[in-house]
């Protein structure tokens, strides 16, 4: 990787024997020795992207350079740049005196956790990061070679938006860039932080990537800014309030994480692509497992007390994951939207898990729209790059209110419904409680091509609570002892396990155990998805 | 020496020891570690033990341990732990011959012991007319005095003239206390040393009580200087032997809560010894005792001794004493029920090194010691040790509930003088690791480094003096830092290379430890080897380590040796492979390492943002809230009442601390919270 730096770096004129030759013997012959002294100018001012002031100003508002960022999200010293030297064709508006080395935008190749990755990082300090013609194609040739090479692709986004100059070459610069988005994906991971502006047509980059990160106070991403909000429907709102992290993080789910800085989006990034394969062809190589992680492991135990006696009593599934999964690290994916569910990565002895888990402890586990949304992208997600499925079931059903039915439950939940049903990677699932109604055959229930399906003690498969069942079935008599025969009948997991439903009724504690077991045996599966132009889930 | 004492003292707790026949089954009707400790000396004499427990401890240690075990019904004590007619039962069904009852719950419960009477159950502990005779403030006090035992001096009605008042202080004796009957706070309260200051606190205290509780009643007392916890621990059978054992000292208190209590106390003679315990004795005997029982004093500065009360129950620091001197407590309880002799003498009993006892609790010192409830995701006890004792009734997983006392541990050392018995206290606390809930070892730890408790110096006053806001860690200091630094460090290396094949070590790393305004930064240079040199950003004070033999136990406790000194600082956890947190000193520590290009650009992030507490009211614990006394638009001012959050059975009523207006609140009664949840917002 070093190759190429420390060619350039031997271009130094006085450094090249044969260069003083000729500068001492002729100096009319010196025009290629003059272009290699002018060239350690050139790389100079590319390196500085649109110069001292506006990094200044970068700076100043609490944001790195799309330099600084690159050597943060590369392994030290191992990034190679492409095109560094670009410059823009635009001759209209006087453009044609105003040309900077690299026209915005870093681009190139390197190492992340020692894997190949490439990567682009918008710089906006020249021309306000604005996507030209030339910077959509430096995007586009590294998109271009991460599928050629089958290495995740990530971008850096700081932008203010089209190069108006330009016009309709900067939107078509866009197009080229969602078609290579829409093509890579499913095949190599594709991964977008916005750590700067990102409005316009420029937002719909993230949106069809894999993920997407922000750095608070400092991002914001809308389709349409505050001044023509204000225009057109008289709303006031700040940028931070129409399309900051947190509103991201937290209310559209557009982002899948906020940060505080860009230090910590960067090093999070890097984090989350230890727990992804390089493309959808390989699986990622489980890390080595050591005596020291088996010291270090916790037991399990806490599993055995962590379900309440009280039914309608919650408790932390996040307590539950973390126990289960290497070194207590959950990698949790949109941890603050749709807080019903849970999402995200972790390993079982350095084999990746993808885990789906309902949350007691917001709105009782239901499943409503974003929360069937959230999670069904992430299963299919998983199933793309071939990452097992983990499922805790804890679900009372899905949430009921014109709310839900208005914006459409029946085919957001149907999202989830089929996702987990194509999803062809290994699927283990545990009920630790709750598993009612059409909820339970969603959340990758044995009927769903359910590998391995397993119940705790503490499980209830049924139709719906004792109390509404009995009062359908009895209209109203004898409630109270009818309820008591149908908790006998369904408060358990046997009558699920009678039929097969689940495989086993298991000691809590032994969770992880025989999660790692199911693991190694599932590592041969295939099924092959019946042949066909593409399947055509519920948009 | 040390070995062969332990041997001694071991050999007599030894399982070897044949026992005469005393019952055939007995039960214990409570619950955690002290119902284990029941069924190890039950075990141990040939009796079956019978459990009984609430739906909350199914999966409990104690109940696995014993032979039989019984759910006797829901969490709340109330439905469970003291339903004497359900236990009752039990103790019908399971043809139970004797009950012990523990300390709490019906330990004192002459209605219980009634009822174990009319049914021909025997009840291990002192007979009830000593129960009552005892739990009465007042008559305990009268049965003292009349069987001779020093007692506070007072005059139990007020005093109304100057000449009643120099009257009743000179009978008492100086230093007197003159306390307002209403009094509360500190106000209308004066303490003299002499006339003519007895006389002027009274005048001021009757002025300051009429004017403050409009109730000018006046009273005066013996005040007791710098008075010292003194309690000794008392053996009596049926046929009328009584041995008292060397005593406990419990000064280090905090509301009437024992913290670390030690045996023998530093600075006792025998002489006075003799004196206490032969009083205490008295006292017993006075009252037609049997059982165990524990006669407290207070011991003023010249050792003068004054009777407080006594506690009829085997009590939770037994264990100190059990360690001095070889006897096992419960054993004898359960050899005196069965109407046995005590298998000592007075001449019996030597004092055998030193012991003590730190009470380990989920709580937090940090907000007046609420108590913490959650579960114990990682649970790991110090390593076995000869001379650590641990009694406890929970393990990893175990959930630290609301419903009963939260106390995790009791954990107990024995030296053969006192520095080597707190120096193995305070290494087992090191390598105490308890995660889930907030617990009080750094605070432990920080009592065992104050100057005045290791020399023995120590009052009741102790936690007042040295801990009047509690606790929230000690302060740290560069050598402190240094160690985080170097502990960051190593992890993160550690974990960023976990199975990777990513081994670049870089030369240089930057570690932030956040404090409380600023972040204090640390430049860590790898010289060669185990060599590093740390430097301290603000100062440049830069010092030389030889930092090596790293070893990460358990995922949670890293040793190390720096310049050939043992190192040992508690993980608790990382976050993005940059974040890394630590438990050090009583302290959370948050740090941050940084990589060189990391460090460089750190300078242009934003400082992190500060929440302004001040501008709202957070829940100090969860609960759930009773009563809200406010609403949107009031105005409130200091310490008004704002709303009541009920735990534990206990309320907390949570006062405003600024004066202002109420924007918003957040919860209704019956609503439950959980800690730091928002309830009232300030405009």
């Amino acid at each position: 990787m070093k190759a190429l730096q420390s060619r350039l770096r031997n271009l130094n004129a006085s450094k090249l024997p044969g260069v003083q030759l000729f500068q001492t013997q002729n100096k009319e012959f010196s025009a290629q020795a003059a272009f290699t002294q002018r060239f350690k100018q050139i790389q100079e001012e590319a390196l500085l992207g649109g110069g001292q002031k506006r990094i200044d100003k970068q700076h100043a508002s609490h944001k790195l350079t799309a330099r600084e960022r690159i050597n943060l999200f590369f392994d030290q010293g191992t990034f190679v740049e492409y095109d560094k030297y670009v410059t823009h064709r635009c001759h209209d508006f006087g453009m044609e005196k105003e040309k900077i080395f690299g026209d915005g935008v870093v681009t190139g190749h390197g190492l992340v956790n020692g894997k190949l990755t490439y990567a682009f990082s918008q710089d906006f300090t020249v021309f306000g990061g604005s996507l030209s013609e030339t910077f959509a194609e430096k995007i586009c040739k590294i998109m271009d070679k991460a599928v050629l090479t089958g290495a995740p692709c990530v971008g850096l986004n700081d932008s203010g938006g089209a190069r108006i100059q330009e016009g309709v070459e900067s939107l078509a610069g866009y197009a080229e860039i969602f078609q290579r988005n829409v093509d890579s994906s499913g095949v190599i991971p594709q991964i977008s932080l916005i750590m700067g502006p990102c409005a316009g047509g420029a937002v719909y980059s993230p949106a069809l990537t894999d993920f997407t990160f922000m750095v608070q106070d400092t991002s914001y991403m809308f389709v349409t800014g505050p001044e023509v909000v204000k225009t057109v429907t008289k709303e006031t709102v700040t940028k931070e309030e129409l399309g900051g992290a947190k509103m991201h993080s937290s209310v559209s789910g557009v982002s899948h994480r906020a940060f505080e800085n860009d230090i910590e989006a960067i090093a999070s990034t890097r984090q989350l692509m230890t727990y992804l394969p390089q493309n959808c062809h390989e699986k990622r190589a489980p890390r080595p497992w050591t005596q020291f992680d088996r010291n270090s492991q916790s037991s399990c135990k806490v599993l055995n007390n962590i379900v309440p006696f009280d039914p309608n009593k919650p408790y932390d599934m996040k307590i539950v994951i973390d126990s289960v999964v290497d070194r207590n690290q959950f990698y949790e994916i949109m941890p603050d939207y749709a807080r019903n569910i849970l999402v995200g990565f972790g390993e079982v002895e350095g084999r990746v898990i993808g885990v789906v888990a309902n949350q007691p402890q917001v709105l009782a586990g239901c499943l409503d729209i974003d929360a069937s949304v959230k999670a069904a992208r992430f299963v299919r997600f998983c199933d793309a790059f071939q990452i097992p499925l983990v499922t805790f079931t804890d679900v009372p059903g899905f949430l009921p209110g014109t709310v839900q039915e208005f914006g459409g439950i029946i085919k957001h939940g149907a999202k989830l419904l089929y996702a987990y049903a194509e999803a062809t990677v290994p699927k283990i699932n545990f009920i630790t409680r709750k598993a009612y109604g059409g909820a339970y055959d969603v959340m990758s229930s044995k009927h769903l091509n359910g590998d391995y399906n397993y119940a705790w003690p503490t499980a209830e498969v049924a139709v719906m609570g004792a109390k509404g069942a009995v009062e359908i079935i009895f209209r109203g008599k004898n409630v109270e002892e009818e309820t008591k025969k149908y908790e006998h009948a369904f408060a358990n997991p046997l009558k699920a396990a009678e039929r097969g439903y689940v495989d086993d009724i298991v000691i809590p504690e032994n969770t992880r155990d025989i999660i790692l077991d199911n693991l190694k045996v599932l590592e041969s599966k295939n099924r092959i998805k019946p042949a066909r132009r593409h399947n055509n889930l519920p948009l | 020496m040390k070995q062969l004492l332990r041997t001694q003292i071991r050999q007599i707790h030894s399982n070897n020891k044949t026992f005469p026949k005393t019952f055939d089954k007995l039960l214990i009707a409570n619950r955690g570690e002290i119902t284990r400790r029941v069924i190890k000396s039950a075990k141990k004499m040939g009796i079956k033990t019978v459990a009984v427990y609430s739906d909350a401890d199914h999966n409990s240690m104690f109940v696995r341990e014993a032979d039989e075990a019984y759910r006797i019904g829901t969490p709340p004590s109330k439905d469970s732990y003291l339903r004497m007619d359900v236990i009752l039962e039990v103790i019908k069904s399971t043809g139970t011959q004797a009950v012990h009852p523990g300390y709490g719950f019906l330990s004192e419960n002459s209605i219980f012991q009634k009822y174990l009477q009319d049914n021909k159950v025997k009840f291990i502990g002192p007979p009830t007319k000593a129960i009552q005779a005892m739990g009465d403030k007042i008559e305990s006090k009268k049965l003292a005095r009349a069987a001779k035992v020093s007692t506070v001096p007072g005059f139990l009605g007020e005093v109304n003239s100057d000449d009643e008042v120099k009257k009743i202080a000179g009978e008492i004796g100086y230093p007197v206390m003159i306390k307002a009957s209403a009094g509360g706070g500190g106000k209308g309260m004066r303490i003299a040393y002499n006339d003519k200051e007895a006389l002027e606190g009274f005048k001021l205290s009757r002025e300051e009580a009429i004017s403050s509780f409009g109730d000018g009643r006046i009273f005066i007392e013996k005040y007791i200087e710098e008075p010292r916890h003194i309690e000794y621990q008392i053996l009596g059978d049926e046929l009328g032997n009584y041995i008292y054992l060397p005593e406990r000292e419990c000064s280090v208190q905090r509301r009437n809560q024992k913290v670390i209590e030690e045996a023998p106390c530093s600075i006792m003679d025998q002489v006075t010894r003799d004196k206490m315990g032969k009083q205490a004795i008295q006292l017993a005997a006075a009252c037609g005792y049997y059982s165990t029982g524990t006669v407290e004093f207070l011991m003023d500065k010249n050792k003068d001794f004054y009777f407080l009360e006594m506690n009829t129950r085997l009590q939770v620091e037994h264990p100190i004493t059990e360690e001095i001197t070889g006897i096992d407590l419960v054993e004898q309880q359960i050899l005196v029920a069965a109407g046995f002799p005590l298998s000592y003498k007075q001449s019996d009993v030597k004092i055998h090194g030193h012991s003590a006892e730190y009470r380990v609790y989920a709580e937090d010192p940090s907000r007046k010691f609420l108590p913490s409830i959650g579960f114990l995701q990682k649970y790991k006890e110090p390593r076995a040790h000869e001379n650590i004792r641990i009694d406890t009734g929970v393990q990893e997983g175990s959930e630290i509930s609301m419903y009963y006392d939260p106390m995790i541990s009791k954990l107990i050392t024995w030296g053969k003088d006192r520095k080597e018995c707190l120096d193995l206290l305070a290494n087992a606390m090191d390598e105490y690791v308890i995660r889930g809930v907030t617990h009080n070892v750094g605070f432990g730890q920080s009592i065992l480094r104050n100057k005045s408790f290791q020399d023995g110096q120590y009052t009741t006053a102790f936690i007042p003096t040295f801990y009047p806001n509690g606790f929230r860690g000690d302060p740290l200091d560069h050598s402190d830092h240094a160690q985080l630094a170097l502990s960051a460090h190593y992890l993160r290396n550690l974990y960023n290379n976990l199975g990777t094949n990513n081994h670049t070590h870089e030369k240089v790393y930057y570690v932030s430890i956040k404090g409380g305004d600023h972040d204090i930064d640390f430049k860590i240079e790898h010289v060669d080897g185990s060599k590093f040199n740390v430097t301290d950003m603000q100062s440049n004070k830069t010092t030389a380590h030889d930092a090596s033999d790293f070893d990460l136990e358990y995922g949670a406790i890293l040793r190390f040796k720096d310049n050939g000194e043992n190192k040992l600082v508690q993980f608790i956890n990382s976050k993005d492979d940059l974040y890394f947190n630590f438990y050090y000193k009583g302290n959370t520590v948050h740090s941050a390492v940084y990589t060189e290009t990391q460090y460089q650009v750190k300078g242009h992030m934003a400082p992190p943002k500060k929440v302004d507490h001040a501008k709202s009211v957070i829940s100090p614990m969860p609960g759930s809230i009773v009563s809200v006394s406010v609403e949107v638009g009031q105005t409130v001012t200091e310490g008004q009442e704002l709303l009541i959050v009920e735990a534990m059975k206990m309320q907390n009523i949570i006062k405003s601390e600024v004066e202002g207006k109420i924007k918003k609140v957040n919860v209704k009664p019956g609503q439950s919270v959980a800690v730091d949840e928002l309830l009232i917002q300030f405009e």
